[in-house]
């Protein structure tokens, strides 16, 4: 019996809830050492000098590195793994990035020296002694800012701090559409900077074999063969096949856990310099200013629509924070995952988009959870219901109006991509319907009689995810192909291990990539094992990230399987003396087609390795490896509806309602889907009303550092949500999926805000960026003099 | 400076040498090889920490070890019988209540003690209490769920029907 499409519990749970998973931290190899990292407290400063003299010879320290050293033995600087060329055709700037800082330090948290201890407590002691000379300058940490000529240079060759200068689109087309429009909207708006905060902080250990000349690292990574390629390759220089990089039990990443990270490499380096193991585990407060940072976009949109209120035309011009240096895929996350998704849902014909990167004093900004497209959606939905309003028209009436129909697809867009299919109208009708949208005039003339505003706000999203087509990301900087491996091993009695280039932090990969293989291959669950997380256990793979993992990743096992089973049969005509094209494989027996002759998938695996009675022609075993690159992204897309609450007096805001209808193609595990989408579902409201990471302006200063200052979403902050799913199947991939990690990220912030910008209508708000805590919403509602206050 | 202690871990006498600055957290994860109890923050905020001492629920990362002489106490390790997932426990893999599973030991801990104390809470006092404990992967949404289904099933009750319907493998 298929178990696909069942909510099947999951096969990881045991571990995780008698605690016997094994992070990274859990891990204690013999003889090891603890690394503290010295941070920069300063968000500009010149090194002038270091002396650790005096901690190197405090109680328990075996070493204390500094940035010369490692430059000194060859260490190379943490690379970049997209190149972004600018309008003019220039390659972006692409500043050297030292594990350790070597003269500069260009954010709060640069790590700067690394003291090794017998103990971590020891370690700690000694990096008080160590005494570093900083000669503070001045920095810059708003992105628009950064562009002004006045601002301080990040990088003194980097030119008033521009990355890169990028567009995408038909200007002209744009500006024509614009001088016929019948009416143009324009909306200025910030998206928010935030701090992953996956619960498992960043922690490694580095490892070197003296009898071999291997080194290994544990690492709290969603890649480990992206580490060892970039780590191995351009930072130490250590062959791959010397280098093991093993990413166990990992607590949550949503992007944090992609990136090559400076501690990987010291920890590495330093284990083979002293011939022991080196454990370092991140605390919190080196978590907040040292793992890459989202968004922080501050953006002009304005939207051209014509006498119908048909769209006619976009037009978005973005500057993005790259904060102090370019993080593994920094540069393609607000242009390529960003510009490309800016139709959206409609069929706007044409759109223009320029990104300006910038440098500035902060953390490294990077992809997380939704990465360019959670900032693409916010800005058209929040456009979209800015027109309605200005219009007169229901945000949903409008959306409804301009949606690319149901029957245009494969559609392309004029901003590069083809979305393979979709059903906009359906996912809003099924949104818009379970929220009860129709009843909300009522609910907002009741909540008045309360003396409380109350808003519903509609947000449609489409995501580009599967990722990715090797060729078309080439084309577009990527340094890497972006398909995907697995290794089916049946071993002889007929089970079946599965080494999957994906990795699994949360998604559940164990329990969906069983239930696929179980299914294909008629075999019970308990028979496969998955194997994920290990470069010497499993083939070249590009690791989890983009909503990628069973789209590209259990593609990869469809085709393995494929293999095996085609070698399957081979053997079992052999067996069976029929010919090979009469063979048909179902419910995990070949059988020749039109009788009952059969054998089974464990009879065929056994002649595989004990070929006593074996074709000529055919080697033994039965373990094939795979590799799939998918032929285009896959396009996720649905209709998030918020409704909520706030109350004039005190600015407190209640989530009365959250529905969200997403199409995520076929679905294998409902059960596993819903908590994706919850959690993605969390962290956007999180975005829209509780989260901002905060930099003091004038010293550069991290002013949210810690959970007491960067408000987390706890459970009494959030409602429950209300999920249904609709499927128009992926049409390139044989699965038909399309991808759930990352929707709920990406959709749930425009639903909110429009939500939050409706209740205060009638005051006459326009905008209110996120996050719009109760702080900032008692404000606005101040400001606009609220009638309610007044009474 | 070096002390022993001697406390009940699990049901289990144990003694060991700590500094008097070792956390009751340190102590069980790095001497007693207790790795279920997690450590997700340095601002006693994230709950990935929680165990039971003498019955209470108590962040382990705000316990110094020495403070816990004589005591008794119950990690993650200790809260199944056997094989047997505690009905709470069961509960969090019916509902899908975690998902990387860092703060779910916490989480398992908080909740049987809210049970304790409250045998048949409502949505809002499980939301309410589970305010020191974070989740970043869930959206609580299905831990809420698994809390109420374990304290039903704790108190002698059928299960209520589960959203997902899951099914066993
Ligand atoms: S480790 Fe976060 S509260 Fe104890
Ligand atoms: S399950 Fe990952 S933090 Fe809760």
């Amino acid at each position: 019996m298929t178990t696909v499409g069942a909510p099947v519990r999951r096969r990881e749970d045991y571990r995780f809830l008698t605690g016997q998973g094994t992070y990274t931290d859990d891990i204690n190899r013999p003889n090891q050492l603890y690394a503290y990292i010295l941070r920069s407290p300063h968000a500009h400063a010149r090194i002038d000098g270091i002396d650790s003299a005096a901690a190197a010879k405090a109680p328990g320290v075996v070493a204390v590195f500094t940035g010369k050293d490692m430059a000194a033995d060859g260490v190379g600087g943490l690379p970049c793994g997209w190149l972004v060329h600018s309008k003019d055709g220039s390659p972006m700037k692409e500043p050297p990035h030292p594990p350790l800082a070597i003269d500069r330090v260009r954010h709060v948290g640069d790590p700067v020296a690394v003291v090794i201890g017998e103990t971590l407590a020891q370690a700690r002691e000694a990096a008080d002694l160590v005494e570093i000379d900083y000669g503070e300058e001045p920095a810059v940490v708003d992105p628009a800012e950064a562009l002004k000529p006045t601002a301080p240079l990040v990088f003194s060759d980097v030119p008033g701090n521009l990355c890169y200068d990028w567009s995408l689109g038909d200007l002209a087309a744009v500006d024509a559409a614009f001088a016929r429009a019948a009416r143009i909207v324009k909306l200025d708006l910030v998206n928010n900077r935030l701090v992953p905060n996956a619960m498992e902080p960043r922690a490694a250990i580095g490892e070197f074999y003296r009898a071999t000349g291997e080194y290994t690292l544990f690492t709290t990574s969603q890649n480990p063969h992206v580490i060892r390629l970039l780590m191995g390759a351009f930072v130490l220089h250590i062959p791959e096949a010397k280098l093991r990089v093993v990413a166990p039990d990992v607590g949550g990443g949503f992007g944090s856990k992609i990136y090559h990270y400076a501690e990987e490499a010291i920890v590495t380096w330093a284990a083979g310099k002293l011939r022991r193991p080196v454990k370092w585990t991140a605390e919190r407060s080196e978590s907040f200013m040292s793992d890459a940072h989202g968004r922080d976009h501050v953006t002009h949109v304005e939207l051209a629509l014509d006498a119908d209120a048909k769209f006619l035309a976009l037009k978005v011009s973005t500057i993005a924070n790259m904060g102090a240096y370019l993080s593994t895929f920094a540069p393609c996350i607000p242009t390529y995952l960003y510009g490309t998704l800016l139709a959206g849902t409609y069929p706007t014909p044409a759109i223009y988009v320029e990104t300006k990167a910038v440098f500035t004093h902060t953390v490294p900004v990077d992809a997380y959870r939704g990465a360019g497209r959670p900032e693409a959606t916010f800005l058209l939905e929040r456009i979209v219901d800015l027109a309605a309003d200005e219009l007169g028209i229901d945000p949903a009436e409008l959306r409804r109006r301009n949606f690319i129909p149901a029957d245009a697809f494969p559609y392309q867009t004029p901003v590069a991509l083809q979305y393979d299919s979709g059903d906009y109208q359906t996912t809003l009708e099924m949104a818009t319907s379970a929220a009860d949208y129709a009843g909300c005039e009522e609910r907002r003339r009741a909540a008045m009689a309360r003396g409380k505003l109350r808003g519903i706000g509609i947000a449609t999203y489409i995501e580009a995810c599967g990722i990715a087509p090797s060729a078309v990301v080439g084309s577009l900087g990527a340094r890497a192909g972006l398909y995907e491996s697995a290794a089916i091993r049946v071993h002889p009695t007929g089970s079946v291990t599965v080494m999957t280039g994906s990795h699994s932090h949360g998604q559940g990969h164990e329990t969906t990539f069983s239930q696929l293989v179980a299914d294909r291959l008629g075999i019970p669950i308990e028979n496969v094992e998955i194997v994920h997380g290990d470069t010497a256990k499993i083939p070249y793979g590009m690791g989890t990230n983009g909503s990628r993992s069973l789209a590209v990743g259990g593609t990869a096992i469809v085709k393995a399987m494929d293999k095996v089973i085609a070698k399957g049969k081979k053997i079992a005509a052999h067996l069976l003396e029929a010919a090979e094209a009469d063979i048909e494989f179902a419910d995990g027996k070949f059988t020749v087609a039109g009788t009952d002759r059969s054998k089974t998938l464990g009879e065929v695996a056994l002649t595989a390795y004990v070929p006593h009675n074996y074709p000529e022609d055919l080697e033994p075993g039965l373990d094939e490896t795979a590799f799939y690159d998918p032929k285009n992204f896959t396009f996720p897309s649905g209709a998030y509806v918020a409704e909520v609450e706030i109350d004039p007096e005190t600015g407190r805001l209640e989530i009365v309602n959250f529905t969200a209808a997403d199409d995520f193609g076929n679905i294998i595990n409902p059960m596993i889907v819903a908590g994706q989408v919850h959690g993605g579902l969390a962290q956007g409201i999180g975005q829209a009303v509780l989260e901002g990471c905060v930099y003091d302006k004038a010293t550069g200063q991290l002013l949210t550092g810690s959970y007491n200052d960067y408000a987390m979403p706890r459970a009494d902050d959030l409602p429950s949500f209300r999920l249904s799913t609709h499927a128009t199947p992926c049409t390139h991939n044989p699965l038909g999926v399309k991808g759930c990690g990352e929707a709920g990220a990406i959709g749930a912030p425009a639903a909110l805000t429009n939500a939050i910008v409706d209740a205060l209508r009638p005051l006459g708000v326009r905008h209110v960026d996120m996050p719009a805590t109760p702080e900032k919403l008692w404000r606005v509602i101040q400001q606009h003099r609220s009638p309610l206050a007044a009474e | 400076m070096q002390k022993t202690v001697s406390l009940t871990v699990n049901g289990r006498p144990v003694s060991a040498t700590v500094e008097g600055r070792t956390l009751l957290v340190q102590l069980l994860r790095e001497q007693l090889g207790l790795t279920g109890t997690h450590v997700g923050c340095d601002t006693s905020q994230c709950g990935a920490c929680v165990v039971h001492v003498d019955g209470e629920a108590v962040k382990s990362c705000t316990l110094l070890a020495l403070q816990a002489e004589g005591r008794s106490v119950l990690t993650i390790e200790g809260v199944a019988t056997g094989d047997t997932l505690h009905p709470m426990q069961e509960a969090f893999r019916n509902n899908h209540a975690l998902q990387c599973g860092f703060c779910t030991p916490g989480m398992v801990m908080s909740a049987l003690d809210l049970v304790k104390n409250n045998p048949n809470p409502t949505e809002r006092e499980v939301r309410e209490y589970l305010e020191g404990n974070l989740c970043r992967c869930t959206g609580y949404h299905t831990i809420v769920l698994a809390i109420l289904e374990g304290a039903a099933v704790m108190r002698g009750e059928a299960p209520p029907a589960n959203v997902h319907g899951a099914a066993a493998e």
